[in-house]
């Protein structure tokens, strides 16, 4: 890739905070070093990965509405996080975290186990309950 | 307090942080040749390991190799320390920038807030030095950002002790002894050599450039075999690992061009900036790929015809970089 040709497209996942280093050719063939502030192809990519992860977050919300699943249904697709890797942030296994994603077991949950979900999420015991959150989080 | 540190922005975490970090210790190598010299390139195609439910392709070697490669080859005395409790590593932490000493370190990309938002999925494997503390932030140098930033206590916890796999632990290094001498000229070939025999003469189908041929070959029938939504996702991933953050265009092939073109002035060897040239041209065909790639997620339709043609790009694409290891091998081979 020569210098010139190093992609500058503006419509990027960015937000002006990255401006990537790529490594281009100069008229000789030599290596020099060009900022790159987005290329489609990779924002595209990108893109749709968040399209994936946003799609199961929104349908996660809706089953929590409709009282199918639990909260933490909800914050565990938010923070694209598996059961396994809520288990271990948690301490517990992955299976009562599936377990928990039910509202029927979740309500049962002690003061306790719902203070380690928070943290995981980095949220109060009190956000991580409330349900009506997730109603004005309507987008 | 803060640590008199250069910061330099580089394509690769990693090999990053190791130039920064020698930087700071009197040693000055640019990017492309810690990358070099410590082997960072290879191709490696894993279906049978999936991360949510997506084949793990790399275009690199796997995380921390290049570092303790590099530090082999130029004798630089690392010390790495592993922590059960993040109280203790924050300490830890604290004592080493009371010393004045830049510390690398481990962390989940997920915990660091001054990356754009669309970057941080849990990736465990991403390497920060930290230089300083001030007013209870961390002064961070992140290899891949133009500019220092700044961390927060609790983020930093957070990304240092992230859970998942592989699990950072605290894990921060730093070196203990630098080498007053060292031959270049035999740490350059080193690196050139096992690069270009692992791309070759590996005889497991999966890795290497038979590893691209590999995978031109699956992604052929990926429309048929499990349809046309995941045949686009997996392409899509495909495209990030090749083109996200941290590979310097076209999966580190470019680094690795410039690594041979550095690599030819300080050995004075003509036929290593021919291969330069070379693999800057197949460096050009993968965005060629990605580039198609792209087009075929963005539309979001494919059929199998543009899947045989992606698939025809990579085989090229594989056939290339065969005969340019191959080549390099063979200059390498007596050295």
């Amino acid at each position: 890739m020569e210098k010139d040709q190093v992609p500058q497209d503006q419509e990027n996942l960015n937000e002006g905070k990255l401006a990537k280093l790529y490594y281009a050719t100069d008229d000789k063939g030599h290596y020099v070093k060009v900022n790159s502030i987005g290329w489609e192809p990779e924002t595209v990519a990108m893109q749709q990965a968040w399209d994936v992860v946003n799609g199961e977050v929104e349908e996660a919300r809706r089953k929590v509405m409709e009282g199918k699943a639990s909260p933490l249904l909800y914050y565990m697709k938010k923070n694209i996080m598996t059961p396994s890797l809520v288990g271990s942030y948690a301490s517990t296994l992955s299976v009562m975290v599936r377990l928990h994603c039910y509202p029927y077991f979740f309500k049962r949950l002690s003061r306790k186990k719902l203070e380690k979900y928070a943290y995981t999420f980095r949220i109060t015991v009190e956000e991580l309950t409330d349900i009506d959150l997730l109603k004005k989080n309507d987008r | 307090m803060i640590v008199n540190f250069t910061h330099k922005q580089s394509a690769h975490c990693e090999s990053g942080v190791v130039s920064n970090l020698l930087r700071f210790h009197g040693l000055d190598f640019d990017e492309p040749m810690v990358f070099g010299i410590g082997s960072g390139l290879f191709f490696s195609y894993l279906p049978f390991i999936k991360v949510n439910g997506i084949p793990v392709a790399a275009y690199r070697i796997w995380p921390g190799q290049i570092f303790k490669r590099f530090s082999e080859r130029i004798g630089i005395k690392i010390e790495t320390k592993k922590f059960s409790s993040p109280a203790k590593a924050m300490v830890a932490l604290d004592q080493m920038l009371e010393k004045g000493q830049p510390v690398g370190m481990l962390t989940s990309v997920f915990y660091l807030n001054y990356l754009p938002a669309a970057y941080r999925f849990h990736f465990n494997a991403h390497n920060i030095i930290v230089f300083g503390k001030e007013n209870g932030n961390y002064l961070v140098s992140d290899p891949v950002m133009e500019y220092t930033t700044e961390i927060s206590y609790e983020d930093l916890v957070r990304a240092r002790f992230a859970k998942g796999m592989p699990e950072p632990s605290g894990r921060m290094y730093y070196p203990v002894q630098i080498p007053s001498d060292y031959s270049l000229e035999k740490a350059l070939w080193k690196g050139i050599k096992q690069t270009s025999d692992h791309m070759t003469r590996i005889p497991v189908p999966i890795v290497g450039s038979k590893g691209m041929k590999y995978l031109a070959k699956r992604l052929r029938y990926w429309p048929e075999r499990i349809g046309d939504r995941k045949a686009i996702q997996w392409l899509g991933n495909l495209i990030r690992m090749q083109e996200e953050i941290g590979t310097g265009g076209a999966g580190f092939r470019f680094i690795y061009a410039a690594f041979l073109d550095q690599a030819s002035i300080k050995l004075q060897n003509e036929k290593l900036f021919n291969l330069s040239k070379q693999l800057t041209k197949s460096g050009d065909q993968l965005r060629d790929f990605a580039y198609y790639a792209g087009r075929v997620c963005k539309n979001r339709k494919s059929d199998t015809r543009t899947f045989a043609e992606l698939a025809d790009m990579l085989e090229a694409c594989a056939q290339r970089e065969q005969e340019i290891f191959q080549e390099l091998y063979d200059v390498s081979k007596s050295k």
